[in-house]
C-alpha cells in the first residue's frame, strides 16, 4: 500500500515469557480511512493496541504516527498517557472501562481533562472562577452535549455511567474517545454484545465519525458484518503474524483467512464467508 | 460492569441459610474457645499443674455466639444496607431526603451560634474545638481517601509537619500566627509531594502500608532530632493567635482594654473557635471547587478507574501527587491552629492513633461526602465524650455501635455520589455503582 499513512507499524513484537503474542509484524494505516485489525481469539489483535497506545512496551520494533501537518512521533518511545496526550491516538477497551459511578456528562468532561487543565489556569484561574474558565467550561460542556446527542444518549446525561445498557456503554466509551479530539482512534471489538440493530448503528456513526472530523481509525472486531461494510484496509492476524492484507472484497476470498478462521473455529469461519454473500 | 439490576434481585436468605451461618459461628467458637474458655489451668501451691474444666461457661459462650450470629444475620436483613431493602414508603422516603438537604444549613447555623448559646460553658466550646479540627482533618484526608480513592494511613504525619512548622518558626524567628499559617500548610504539601513520589507506583495494601510507615517514621524523626524539635520534652511557650495584631491578653494592649471591656479567658476561646470554624469552613469551600474543576474530576476517574484515565492522557502521577498535597496542606493549617490553641506540642499528640480516627470519620462518613464526614466527626468526637460516663465500657459501646452501624450502612452515614455537572437533572448516584479506589 502507498499514499499517506497515519500510523505504520513496522516489525513489531511482543513476548510475555515464552509466549510470542505479536511476532515481527508489519501493516500500516492510512489517513482519514478504518482499518480493520481481524483474526481468531488470541492472535495478537489487543497486544498491538497496547502497544500503540503504550500499555505494553513492545520488545521490538517501531511504530510511526504521522499528522496531518507532516510531523512524526515513534511511538514506541512515549509511555502511556502521553501517547493521548501528545500524539493523540484514543483507545476504547474490550472489556468497556467506563467511569461507572460518574454521569455520562461527567465522562465526557474527564475526556476533556488536558484542554481543561489548560484553561483553568492549572486550576489557579478556576479556583477564583475567572471569566475566561467558565467561558472554557462551557464549551467542554457543549461539545460533551453534542456527542451525547450523537449518540443517542442526551436524555440521559445526568444518568451514572454505570445504569446505562450495554449498547449506550458502549457507545459512550466511543464518545468519550472522541472528546479527547484524537487524530487516530483505537476500538477494541466496539460492536461486541451488539444486536443487529446496534451492530447497524454503529456501523453508522463510525462512517460519520471518519466522514465529519477526518478521524482515522483502527478497529478490531469480530463481527464481519461490520467490518465488511466499514472498513477500507483489512489486516488478518493469527499468532501473532500476519497472514494477509487486502480490501475486504480480497480478505473474504483469500483462502489462507478462512483456512485460519476455520483452525480456529469452525463458525467464526462460516461467518467470513456468509457475510460476503 | 455491566451486571443490569435485574440481577440485583436476590432474595433475601431464608431461615435455612441463617441458621447453617449460626451453626457455622457456633462450631468455630466450640473450637477457639475448648481451650481458651473449657479448660482452666493454673499452677499449685508447689508448682504442679492443676486444671478443672468449665464446660458450663464454655456452653454458654457458644450459645451466646450461635444466638448472636443469628440475631446479627436478621438485623442485616431487616435494617439491611441502603438500596436493597426498601422497607420505607416512597412518601416517607421523599420527606427524608427533603430533611436531608437541610441538614447541611440548619448545622452551619446551629455551628455559629455555639458561642452564642453555650458562651458559659467551656466545657463546650472546648468540645466544639475539637470536633471542628478533626471535621477539617476529615475533609483534608477525604480529598485523598474519598475522592482520590488513595488509601492514606500516614495522614496524621502532615498534621505533625504544620504543627511543628508553627511552633518552631513562631518560637525561634517570632513570626507571627497569620504568616506561619500559609507556611505551615506549604510545608505540609511539600512533605506530602516527597511522600508521594516514592508511593505512587504502590497500590491498594501497599500504599497503606508505606504511608503508615510515613506516619511513623515523622514521628521518630521528631522524637529524635532533639537539638530542633526538643524530641520527646515537645515545644513549649508556642504564641497564642492574635486578632491581625491584637492579643487577646488581659494588658493594656489586650483586645479586652482596646474595647473597653472587662478582660475574660472566654474571648480567647471564641477566637479559637471561630478561627477553626473558618479554616474547616475554607477546606469545605475549596474541596467542593475544587470537586468542579477538571483536576477533582480527575481524582475521582482515577479512583473510577486508573487504565481509563491513562487512555486519557491524563497523567496519575501528577493527579495523585495534587491529591497527596491538597490533602496534606489542609492537615498543614489544622497542625498549626492545633498547635496554637495548645500552645505547647510533643510527639505525644501524633501517634497512628490520630490517623486511624482521622480515617474513621472519613469511611464512617462515607467517602467523599462533606456532610458526611462532618456529620461523622461529631458522632466519632462528640460521641465518644458522651459516653464518658460508661468508664472502661465506652470502647465496647463505641465499637458495638460501629459494628451496627457499618451493617446499615455500609459505604458510610452518607453513601451516595453528587455529580459535579449536570445537564438538566442533579440526581445522585447510587453508592453501589461508586468506586472505592484501588490504591
Ligand atoms: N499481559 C499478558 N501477559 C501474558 N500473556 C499475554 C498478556 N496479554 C496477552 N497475552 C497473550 O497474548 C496472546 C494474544 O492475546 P490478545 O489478547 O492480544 O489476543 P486477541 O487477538 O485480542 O484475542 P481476542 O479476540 O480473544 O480478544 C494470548 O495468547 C494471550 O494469552
Ligand atoms: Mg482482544
Amino acid at each position: 500500500m502507498s499514499g499517506d499513512p497515519i500510523l505504520s507499524v513496522d516489525r513489531l513484537s511482543m513476548r510475555f515469557g515464552g509466549i510470542v503474542a505479536v511476532n515481527d509484524l508489519s501493516f500500516g494505516a492510512e489517513r482519514r480511512n478504518i482499518t480493520a485489525l481481524i483474526g481468531p481469539n488470541g492472535a495478537g489483535k489487543t497486544t498491538v493496541f497496547n502497544c500503540i497506545t503504550g500499555f505494553y512496551k513492545p520488545t521490538s520494533g517501531a511504530m510511526r504516527l504521522t499528522h496531518d501537518d507532516g510531523h512524526a512521533i515513534r511511538l514506541e518511545r512515549l509511555n502511556d498517557f502521553r501517547i493521548s496526550k501528545l500524539a493523540r491516538v484514543a483507545r476504547t477497551f474490550q472489556n468497556i472501562r467506563l467511569f461507572p459511578g460518574m454521569t455520562a456528562l461527567e465522562n465526557l468532561m474527564v475526556a476533556q481533562h488536558n484542554a481543561l487543565m489548560r484553561a483553568s489556569g492549572l486550576t489557579f484561574l478556576g479556583l477564583i472562577g475567572a471569566p475566561s474558565w467558565r467561558k472554557a467550561e462551557q464549551a467542554a460542556i457543549d461539545l460533551a452535549q453534542t456527542w451525547l446527542d450523537r449518540i443517542g444518549l442526551l436524555d440521559r446525561a445526568d444518568d451514572a455511567a454505570g445504569n446505562l445498557p450495554y449498547g449506550d456503554q458502549r457507545r459512550l466509551e466511543i464518545a468519550r474517545a472522541m472528546c479527547t479530539q484524537p487524530a487516530l482512534l483505537c476500538l477494541d471489538e466496539p460492536a461486541a454484545g451488539l444486536n443487529a440493530r446496534e451492530s447497524a448503528a454503529l456501523s453508522e456513526l463510525l462512517l460519520s465519525i471518519r466522514g465529519d472530523h477526518g478521524t482515522s481509525i483502527l478497529l478490531i472486531e469480530h463481527d464481519m458484518s461490520v467490518v465488511m461494510e466499514i472498513s477500507d484496509h483489512v489486516v488478518v492476524m493469527d499468532h501473532g503474524i500476519k497472514i494477509a492484507e487486502g480490501t475486504p472484497q480480497q480478505i473474504r476470498d483469500d483462502p489462507k483467512v478462512i483456512a485460519a478462521y476455520l483452525g480456529a473455529d469452525e463458525e467464526e469461519a462460516i461467518a467470513v464467508m456468509e457475510s460476503g454473500t | 460492569m455491566s451486571a443490569s439490576p435485574a440481577a440485583q434481585t436476590s432474595r433475601a436468605p431464608g431461615a435455612a441459610f441463617i441458621f447453617k451461618k449460626a451453626l457455622i459461628s457456633a462450631l468455630v467458637a466450640l473450637v477457639l474457645f475448648s481451650l481458651m474458655i473449657g479448660v482452666r489451668t493454673e499452677a499449685g501451691s508447689d508448682g504442679q499443674l492443676t486444671y478443672w474444666t468449665r464446660f458450663g461457661d464454655l456452653a454458654a459462650m457458644v450459645a451466646a455466639v450461635f444466638g448472636g450470629s443469628i440475631l446479627v444475620e436478621l438485623l442485616r436483613q431487616w435494617w439491611g444496607p441502603v438500596g436493597t431493602v426498601r422497607v420505607v414508603p416512597a412518601s416517607v422516603q421523599s420527606t427524608l431526603s427533603f430533611a436531608g438537604r437541610l441538614v447541611a444549613p440548619v448545622l452551619l447555623v446551629f455551628t455559629f451560634l455555639v458561642p452564642v448559646l453555650f458562651y458559659d460553658e467551656r466545657y463546650i466550646l472546648d468540645l466544639g474545638i475539637l470536633v471542628l479540627t478533626y471535621v477539617m482533618l476529615g475533609w483534608g484526608l477525604n480529598v485523598v481517601v474519598g475522592l482520590a480513592g488513595l488509601l492514606d494511613l500516614g495522614y496524621v504525619a502532615f498534621y505533625a509537619v504544620g504543627a511543628y512548622s508553627y511552633a518552631l518558626l513562631a518560637t525561634n524567628f517570632g513570626l507571627s500566627f497569620w504568616v506561619c499559617l500559609p507556611l505551615a500548610g506549604i510545608l505540609a504539601a511539600f512533605w506530602g509531594v516527597l511522600l508521594g513520589f516514592p508511593v505512587l507506583r504502590l497500590r491498594g495494601d501497599y500504599l497503606a502500608i508505606v504511608t503508615l510507615a510515613f506516619g511513623e517514621i515523622i514521628r521518630l524523626v521528631i522524637i529524635n532530632w532533639q537539638s530542633l524539635t526538643g524530641g520527646p520534652n515537645g515545644v513549649t511557650g508556642i504564641p497564642r493567635p492574635t486578632l491581625f495584631g491584637i492579643p487577646l491578653t488581659p494588658g493594656d494592649d489586650g483586645l479586652a482594654a482596646m474595647l473597653g471591656i472587662e478582660f475574660s479567658t472566654t474571648h480567647r476561646i471564641v477566637f479559637l473557635f471561630y478561627l477553626i470554624l473558618a479554616l474547616a469552613l475554607l477546606t469545605n469551600w475549596v474541596t467542593i471547587r475544587l470537586r468542579r474543576l477538571p483536576i477533582g474530576r480527575a481524582w475521582e476517574a482515577l479512583r473510577e478507574d486508573e487504565v481509563a484515565c491513562r487512555a486519557l492522557g491524563i497523567n496519575t502521577t501528577t493527579t495523585k501527587l495534587t491529591a497527596f498535597a491538597t490533602g496534606a496542606m489542609f492537615g498543614g493549617f489544622a497542625g498549626a491552629f492545633f498547635a496554637t490553641r495548645q500552645g505547647f506540642i510533643s510527639p505525644e499528640s501524633f501517634t497512628f492513633h490520630e490517623s486511624a480516627l482521622v480515617l474513621a470519620i472519613v469511611v464512617l462518613g462515607g467517602m467523599g461526602s462533606q456532610l458526611g464526614v462532618a456529620l461523622a466527626a461529631l458522632a466519632m468526637i462528640g460521641g465518644f465524650e458522651l459516653f464518658r460516663g460508661l468508664e472502661q465500657y465506652r470502647m465496647l459501646v463505641f465499637g458495638m455501635a460501629m459494628v451496627l452501624l457499618m451493617i446499615w450502612r455500609p459505604r458510610g452515614l452518607i453513601g451516595h455520589r453528587a455529580p459535579t455537572v449536570f445537564l438538566k437533572t442533579n440526581q445522585a448516584i447510587s453508592s453501589d455503582l461508586v468506586k472505592e479506589g484501588h490504591g
